[in-house]
């Protein structure tokens, strides 16, 4: 229990995967301009880290690692994560209408985002045990909405600023991004300092 | 085994299996499409404006396709649209009454002055809570564009600190008229044509100093109105548009010059 605590903490604020380790970054930079649509990408995004650790870890540890194949870990997850969100699109429009609308237009753009790559990579990696695995996931996903829903808060508050010609647009919300990510490095430590 | 060849065999498998799985899930259940809604959905403009008093295009077409609503609700599409969802419902045709936006202020930087330098949030709604607006009159145009920035069809244009309104390009959505903190932008039908170009309630006096196009609240127009058609209320000029027989009297009289006669009727079917 106490193990799964500390993955939850850490994939949520230590090793944030928008703005500690840098992945999913455009998608962060896409949709991060309204706040409804921050939730509804971050929500998407949470769904489809669980959907695809359930499936590529039995992949990984039954069907890749007996016959050796652990090379073509990446190749297979992206073929079967793509594969696998269609899929659950098509079965979503078709039982879940409100669902659909609400998540639909998020879930082809996760397809082949790579934080959900990397959260399937990194529980192989990281020899997690499939609860673990799931509770990583899960702290992720959690860690890209709080990153997401920071960062629409941010970029809100800049649309009423006035910057220099120059730095309208990207440069200002690349910045921006990068203050929101040195922030987000104070909590480096604080796992070791509270269960350690 | 060549491990090449195993490779590629693993992978093509996996791949074959993901495939032969979306194929079937695509034909077993895929969601069958309401052929009238996307048929009455393709007549309509997809301005997502809201002027038939639904939520967006999507919504009306729904509520077309239930029954028991008028097919000329939607003022953008006008009687082209109408014409179309009368057809597919078969429906009796209904006139769509046309509707342009005007703007009931003429206090450009010619005729009206600015009583600060305003370098605050460059929005008409931000501007208005601080001391009323930069301009001398408070009742006035802002001239910051909220209007300009929710219009569907880039219709307004600020020129010389004053919202202008090109009918040509005008729906008659009405988006601009809920968005100015003023209350200056009337929705009329396009056969309209005095337009009292100020909203200024306060004495003749006050007025003047304000603005030089301003309404003064002189009466001459109510008592010179052969159709009996205007009122004067609250130092201002208001048309009656159910008396107006557009005779343009009222502009040759008004003193300040704020009665404006145009010609807006068939812009929209010039488009």
């Amino acid at each position: 229990m106490r193990s799964l605590i500390v993955i939850m903490m850490g994939a949520v604020l230590v090793n944030n995967y928008v703005l500690s380790q840098f992945l999913g970054i455009c998608s962060f930079l896409g949709v991060s301009k309204k706040q409804d649509q921050a939730t509804g990408m971050s929500l998407a995004v949470i769904f489809v880290m669980l959907l695809a650790t359930a499936v590529t870890w039995p992949i990984q540890t039954f069907l890749l690692d007996p016959n050796k194949l652990g090379y073509l870990q990446t190749i297979v997850f992206i073929l079967v994560i793509a594969a696998l969100v269609q899929l659950v699109e098509i079965v979503m429009k078709r039982y879940t209408p409100a669902l659909h609308t609400a998540l639909g237009v998020y879930l082809p753009l996760i397809t082949t985002n790579c934080a959900v790559l990397g959260v399937a990579i990194d529980n192989i990696d990281a020899s997690y045990t499939f609860l673990e695995s799931m509770v990583n996931s899960l702290g992720c996903g959690l860690g890209y909405f709080l990153a997401m829903v920071l960062f629409s808060g941010v970029r809100s508050r800049m649309e009423d600023a006035k910057p220099p010609k120059s730095f309208e647009g990207l440069p200002l919300t690349l910045i921006a991004a990068a203050i929101v990510s040195v922030s987000f490095f104070g909590f480096a430590g604080i796992i070791e300092n509270l269960f350690g | 085994m060549n491990p090449v060849l195993l490779a590629a065999i693993s992978v093509g498998i996996i791949g074959l299996i993901c495939a032969v799985m979306l194929a079937v899930a695509s034909k077993i259940i895929a969601v069958k499409e309401d052929e009238t809604f996307l048929r009455l959905r393709e007549c309509l403009p997809g301005a997502n404006c809201g002027a038939c008093g639904y939520a967006g295009c999507d919504g009306y077409a729904h509520a077309l396709r239930e029954g028991g609503v008028k097919p000329n609700l939607c003022v953008p599409g006008g009687d082209t649209a109408a014409t179309k969802i009368s057809q597919l419902l078969g429906v009796e045709f209904e006139d769509v009454v046309e509707q342009v936006a005007f703007v009931r202020c003429n206090g450009d930087c010619n005729n009206t002055s600015d009583k600060m330098e305003y370098h605050g949030i460059q929005s008409c709604k931000a501007a208005k809570l601080f001391f009323g607006g930069s301009g001398k009159c408070t009742y006035g145009c802002l001239g910051l564009g909220d209007c300009a920035s929710v219009c569907p069809n880039d219709a307004i244009c600020i020129k010389d600190g004053l919202a202008r309104v090109n009918p040509r390009l005008c729906v008659g959505c009405g988006l601009c008229a809920k968005e100015c903190p003023n209350g200056l932008i009337a929705v009329l039908p396009d056969t309209v044509k005095v337009i009292v170009r100020c909203r200024n309630t306060d004495k003749g006096g006050a007025t003047r100093q304000e603005c030089s196009v301003g309404c003064i609240g002189c009466k001459k127009c109510e008592k010179e109105c052969p159709a009996g058609a205007i009122t004067v209320n609250t130092n201002l000029a208001f048309v009656d548009y159910t008396k107006c027989t557009n005779c343009g009297h009222c502009q040759e009289v008004c003193p300040s010059g704020c009665i404006f006669i145009g010609n807006f009727s068939g812009a929209h079917k010039a488009k």
